[in-house]
C-alpha cells in the first residue's frame, strides 16, 4: 500500500477493479495543504469506499443523501465557520478545506439544485464531480450526462433506437452561470494538469469547481486495463476538451496536436458499439459534428476574451 | 450529541481486495526504469517505489492491468496465477 497516495482515501475500497475515480481522489486531495472535510454524494465512490463496517476514508467524511452534498457541505463549512468566530473548536482554528466529490448522477441531475444553491451562496469549498456518464452504481442508467448515441440500460439500442437521442447536458456552462471564481474540466490520463488545477481550486477563497472524465469498465463496457487508454483518446479526439475558467476568463489548457477522429475513441467501448453499422453512420457524423462544434465554441470563448 | 454513529478508519477490517485477482502483475526489475508513471493510476494505490522500482502489494492489487497497460517500458507484465 503506497502510503503517500493512501493518506485520505486508502485501499481497500471495493471499487471494480480498474476504476477511475480512486486516482481522482487521490490526486485532488494530495494537493491539499489545509486538512480536509469531504462530503459524498450518494454514487459509486460514496458505496465502494464505505462498505460497513469499514471505511476506506482517513479524513472526516460525511454522507448524507444523493441529492445534497453540495448543501450538507454548506452546512459543514457554515458550523465550522461560526463554531471558530465564537471559539468554540476544542482543537483551536486550524484551516480546514472543504471538499464535495458526487458523480455525474448526483451532480448533473439529482444534485443540481443543491450544488447551484451552495456555489449561488458562496461558501468555501470545492466541489468535485467524477463523470462517468450514467447511473453506473445502479446498472447503467442513462444521466444527463451520458453522450448522444450511447447504449445504456434504459436508453438501449436495437432496432427501434440507435441509444440516447439527447444531448449531453453543458454543466460547465451551468456552473459557469455562477460566476464563481474557478471551475475546469480534467481528466483522470492527465495528472499533472489534473493536479494543477486541483491546486488552483483549492486556492480559491469561495466555491470552485472541478468536472473530472472518470471512465467506466463495467458500463461503458471495455477491459479493465484500459481507463487511462481511453480518457487519453477522449481528449485527443475533442470528447473531452481540458479547460479551465478562471475569474471568468476560458482557457484550454490542453489542445491535442493532431486531432483524431472520434471514432477511435468510440471503438474502444461496448456502448458504442452499436453505432458501426450501416444503419447508424449518421448518428456517429452528428457526434463528430457535436464534438467540432462544441470545440470550436470553446475556442471562440477564449478568443472573445483576450 | 450521540456520537455513535461514527465509524473509525481501521486498514485491519478492510476487505482484502486481493482475493478479486485472476491476473496478477509482475514487475521486470531489471526493465523498469522508476519513472512511476503506473504510481498515480492504480486504483488501489498499491504500487510504491522500493530501492528506484515498483512494488506491488499484492493484498490489495485487484489485478486490472491498468499498470502494465501505461508502463512506458513494458516492465510490467500481466500473468495467470
Amino acid at each position: 500500500m503506497n502510503k503517500e497516495l493512501t493518506k485520505y482515501l486508502s485501499s481497500g475500497h471495493s471499487a471494480c477493479a480498474g476504476c477511475g475515480f480512486p486516482a481522482i481522489v487521490r490526486a485532488i486531495l494530495g494537493e491539499a495543504k489545509d486538512e480536509v472535510v469531504v462530503a459524498n454524494a450518494t454514487g459509486c465512490l460514496e458505496v465502494t469506499s464505505t462498505l460497513y463496517p469499514y471505511t476506506a476514508w482517513k479524513t472526516p467524511w460525511i454522507h448524507n443523501a444523493f441529492e445534497n452534498a453540495a448543501a450538507t457541505m454548506s452546512g459543514v463549512e457554515r458550523a465550522y465557520a461560526i463554531l471558530k468566530r465564537k471559539n468554540k473548536l476544542p482543537g483551536g482554528d486550524k484551516k480546514i478545506k472543504f471538499v464535495a466529490f458526487g458523480g455525474d448522477g448526483g451532480t448533473y441531475d439529482i444534485g443540481l439544485q443543491s450544488l447551484s444553491g451552495a456555489l449561488e451562496r458562496g461558501h468555501n469549498f470545492l466541489y468535485v464531480l467524477y463523470d462517468n456518464e450514467g447511473y453506473m452504481n445502479t446498472g447503467n442508467q442513462r444521466s444527463s450526462a451520458t453522450p448522444y448515441g450511447a447504449a445504456t440500460e434504459t436508453t438501449p439500442a436495437g432496432r427501434a433506437s440507435f441509444g440516447k437521442t439527447e444531448m449531453r447536458k453543458n454543466l460547465m456552462d451551468i456552473v459557469n452561470a455562477h460566476h464563481i471564481k474557478y471551475l475546469a474540466q480534467a481528466n483522470v490520463a492527465y495528472m499533472a494538469d489534473l493536479k494543477k488545477k486541483a491546486q488552483k481550486a483549492l486556492a480559491v477563497e469561495g466555491p470552485s469547481f472541478l468536472s473530472v472524465f472518470s471512465p467506466c469498465t463495467n458500463n461503458w463496457k471495455f477491459p479493465t486495463s484500459q481507463y487511462v487508454a481511453i480518457a487519453i483518446l477522449a481528449t485527443e479526439t475533442n470528447f473531452w476538451p481540458l479547460y479551465e475558467v478562471e475569474n471568468g476568463k476560458h482557457k484550454i489548457t490542453l489542445e491535442p496536436k493532431n486531432v483524431k477522429p472520434l471514432t477511435d475513441f468510440l471503438k474502444t467501448q461496448g456502448r458504442f458499439k452499436h453505432l458501426f453499422s450501416e444503419k447508424n453512420k449518421p448518428v456517429i457524423d452528428r457526434m463528430q459534428r457535436i464534438a467540432n462544434e462544441e470545440f470550436a465554441r470553446l475556442v471562440s470563448l477564449t478568443e472573445k476574451e483576450i | 450529541m450521540e456520537h455513535g454513529a461514527t465509524i473509525k478508519h481501521d486498514q485491519k477490517k478492510s476487505p482484502k481486495t486481493g482475493d478479486w485477482r485472476y491476473m496478477h502483475p509482475e514487475v521486470d526489475k531489471e526493465k523498469c526504469i522508476g519513472c512511476q508513471t503506473c504510481v498515480p493510476f492504480c486504483p488501489e494505490a498499491s504500487i510504491e517505489m522500493k530501492d528506484g522500482k515498483a512494488d506491488i502489494d499484492y493484498d490489495y492489487c485487484k489485478g486490472c492491468g491498468v499498470c502494465a497497460e501505461v508502463c512506458p517500458v513494458k516492465a510490467i507484465v500481466m500473468k495467470k496465477k
